[in-house]
């Protein structure tokens, strides 16, 4: 029997909530398949209970593989594992986040597996009749959906959009095996070596997993402006994003631009505001959940997308807006969000 | 430093039209370019090859036609192409595509590194850079922001490049022996414009080019039946979300406009936690 594997992802020794993510749709197709759902951990001091969470929320076996060499992405030596555990255990599906490191392992080990992959899937399914996976995609920028299958070739690779389905509930009396596997070290490829993340960055922002993010672009005129911005996002404890044309101005760093050459993103809340909705943008926000558009030029693309959009003057209407939440939330400013960037 | 750039052709994206009817891509008057995520690529060569030597050669695999693309990286500065084309490749998927690229690769001769673009904006998978990789076993850095040679001479033992990735939580640092491949992002470098000199040169250029038979390919990995995945169906999503749009022209308009926002807000618990009741 074939199971259905999801990789799990870590930084620094906690599972990012993708990894679940994951398992509820790895389920879904395990439970149609009639297998098992495993779930691999490759990293390094990840503790027991998140190994344990795993199973809590959808997995039958949990692979842990962990050591100190394996604390930090380094393709080579994660594609010698993965490929050497596909070949040993011919899983029949695999699924991993198409986060920068899932778009990265995924088709190199695809490529020494020989196996089809799917990027940036935002449905799955299994065909009747022949327990295909049907994977769906968004294509030329969103403007159609590709449903794409592997018949001929096991595993059956695809990457999810982070974001895109929601983890299980914590079931605590699901049982399942937690397995340790050790790296051997034939697999380690001394070629690549990580050095660690620069620590002089300035306003960071991992707007990737971020649930909420508010984003600006040309209409915010001027650096300074961004202020209201960070302001919004902190109280939404959400991130700041910027068009490219805001980052090319230098008003706020590359690392907030989202679109087609900047992030790609599906946050929960999706707010533009003095964006015009350029198909180069839309290309990094059409999967968000709910889009709001801020935006004094009614024929603007941006409103043509959103869930909710206001016709007006953004200044005007973010200021309403901070003063309307500060109302509701009387005597308690100020607390911290989460990636929310520097303040001004 | 030899550096080779693999680069494709692709519609110019900010015009894509759909026909509502059939749900596919009008191509018909659409122009063609240079995969815009690509010239960060070629740029990043170009300034590796300036402060160190050596050579920028480009890769295209696609209709005789993508020649184009190729002239167009010469005359930006890079020293030569290689157009890989045949009736053979059409329908690849990126498995498949990865192959055939690296299998031109290897028929190129030595290089030092390779460049690509984090993907095209057509296909939008960004699986062929490190497909390429695997293929020819060469070290990989994805999303690289920032490109540093620490020895141009370094025997292939060493770690020679040092670069930056821009992921999730910051911007990984690794260290790559040589020869490797990176693929880069936007910030790495601005793309410059040709040159009247380099487009001189680049219409001046022989490009060479090749076939099926012209390298050495494993027929059953070639084109749309050598391709692990297949398209089943293609579907047109509703453009517009239909949203709810409110024109809040003067103060109570505002006033207004944001009191509906925020009762939207609350319906979808999308509120800040602490605003809510
Ligand atoms: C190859 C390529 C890649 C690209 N990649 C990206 C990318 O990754 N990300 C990206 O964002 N773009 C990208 N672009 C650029 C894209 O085409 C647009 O130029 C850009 O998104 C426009 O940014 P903007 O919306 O901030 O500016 P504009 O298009 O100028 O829009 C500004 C908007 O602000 C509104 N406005 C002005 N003042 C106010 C006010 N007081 N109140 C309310 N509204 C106001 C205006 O009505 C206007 O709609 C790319 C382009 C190309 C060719």
């Amino acid at each position: 029997m074939s199971f259905v594997w999801t990789l799990a992802e870590q930084h620094a020794g906690r599972l990012k909530e993708v990894s679940f993510e994951l398992l509820s749709r790895g389920r879904t197709l395990a439970d149609k398949l009639d297998t098992k759902l495993a779930s691999l951990v490759i990293g390094d001091e990840v503790d027991d209970e998140q190994l344990q969470e795993l199973v809590w929320r959808g997995a039958d076996e949990v692979y842990s593989i962990q050591d100190p060499r394996l604390a930090s992405f380094v393709c080579e030596t994660y594609s010698n594992l993965l490929s050497h555990l596909v070949k040993t255990y011919q899983p029949s599906v695999i699924l991993a986040a198409a986060t920068s490191t899932g778009r990265t392992l995924m088709p190199h080990v695809a490529v020494r597996v020989h196996a089809g992959l799917t990027a940036d899937c935002t449905e799955l399914d299994i065909e009747e009749g022949t327990g295909n996976l049907l994977q769906t995609r968004p294509a030329i920028g969103g403007n159609i959906m590709a449903t794409i299958k592997t018949p001929d070739h096991r595993p059956q690779m695809a990457t999810v959009r982070p974001k895109s389905s929601r983890p299980l509930p914590q079931d605590r009396s699901r049982v399942g095996k937690v397995i340790a596997v050790p790296l051997d070290d034939w697999l380690v490829d001394e070629r690549v070596v990580a050095k660690g993340y620069r620590s002089d960055v300035q306003d960071f922002v991992n707007l990737e997993e971020a649930e909420v993010v508010v984003a600006g672009g040309r209409g915010m005129k001027r650096a300074e402006h961004f202020g209201l911005l960070r302001a919004l996002a902190e109280e939404f404890g959400g991130a700041v994003g910027a068009t490219r044309d805001a980052v090319d101005r230098g008003w706020i760093g590359y690392p907030h631009q989202v679109g087609l050459s900047g992030k790609t993103i599906s946050p929960r809340l999706y707010v533009g505001a003095g964006i015009s909705g350029a198909i180069q943008h839309l290309a990094g926000i059409k999967t968000s959940e709910t889009i709001v558009s801020i935006n004094s030029d009614p024929d603007a693309s941006l409103h043509k997308v959103a869930d909710f959009g206001i016709v007006g003057d953004l200044f005007q209407v973010l200021e309403e807006l901070r003063r309307r939440l500060a109302e509701t939330s009387p005597g308690e400013q100020g607390t911290a969000g989460r990636d929310a960037g520097s303040e001004k | 430093m030899d550096i080779i750039v693999p680069i494709k052709q692709v519609p110019e994206t900010s015009n894509v039209r759909m026909d509502p009817k059939t749900g596919t891509m009008i191509r018909a008057g659409v122009g063609t370019v240079v995969n815009p995520l690509d010239l960060y690529a070629i740029e990043a060569a170009l300034r590796l090859k300036e402060a160190h030597g050596g050579s920028v050669t480009t890769v295209t695999m696609g209709p005789r036609s993508a020649e184009k693309a190729l002239r167009e990286a010469i005359a930006m500065g890079c020293d030569g192409g290689v157009l890989i084309t045949d009736r053979a490749f059409a329908g690849s998927d990126t498995w498949v595509t990865s192959y055939t690229i690296s299998q031109a690769i290897k028929k190129m001769g030595r290089f030092d590194l390779i460049v690509a673009g984090e993907r095209a904006t057509d296909g939008d998978t960004g699986q062929v850079g490190p497909g390429i990789a695997a293929w020819l076993d060469l070290p990989l850095a994805t999303y690289v922001a920032k490109v540093e040679v620490l020895r141009a001479d370094g025997a292939s033992s060493e770690r020679a490049l040092r670069v930056e990735r821009l992921v999730e939580e910051g911007y990984q640092v690794l260290e790559l022996a040589l020869p490797a491949l990176v693929t880069v992002v936007k910030e790495v470098a601005a793309p410059r414009l040709p040159t009247l000199r380099g487009k001189k040169r680049s219409k001046a250029a022989e490009i060479p080019v090749w076939g099926s038979q012209d390298m050495d390919l494993e027929v059953s990995f070639l084109g749309l039946k050598g391709s692990p995945t297949k398209v089943v169906k293609v579907a047109t999503p509703k453009v517009t979300r239909g949203g709810t749009i409110l024109v809040a022209d003067d103060e109570e308009a505002v006033s207004d406009a944001v009191e509906q926002l925020l009762g939207f807000l609350a319906e979808r618990d999308l509120l800040p936690r602490r605003g809510r009741a």
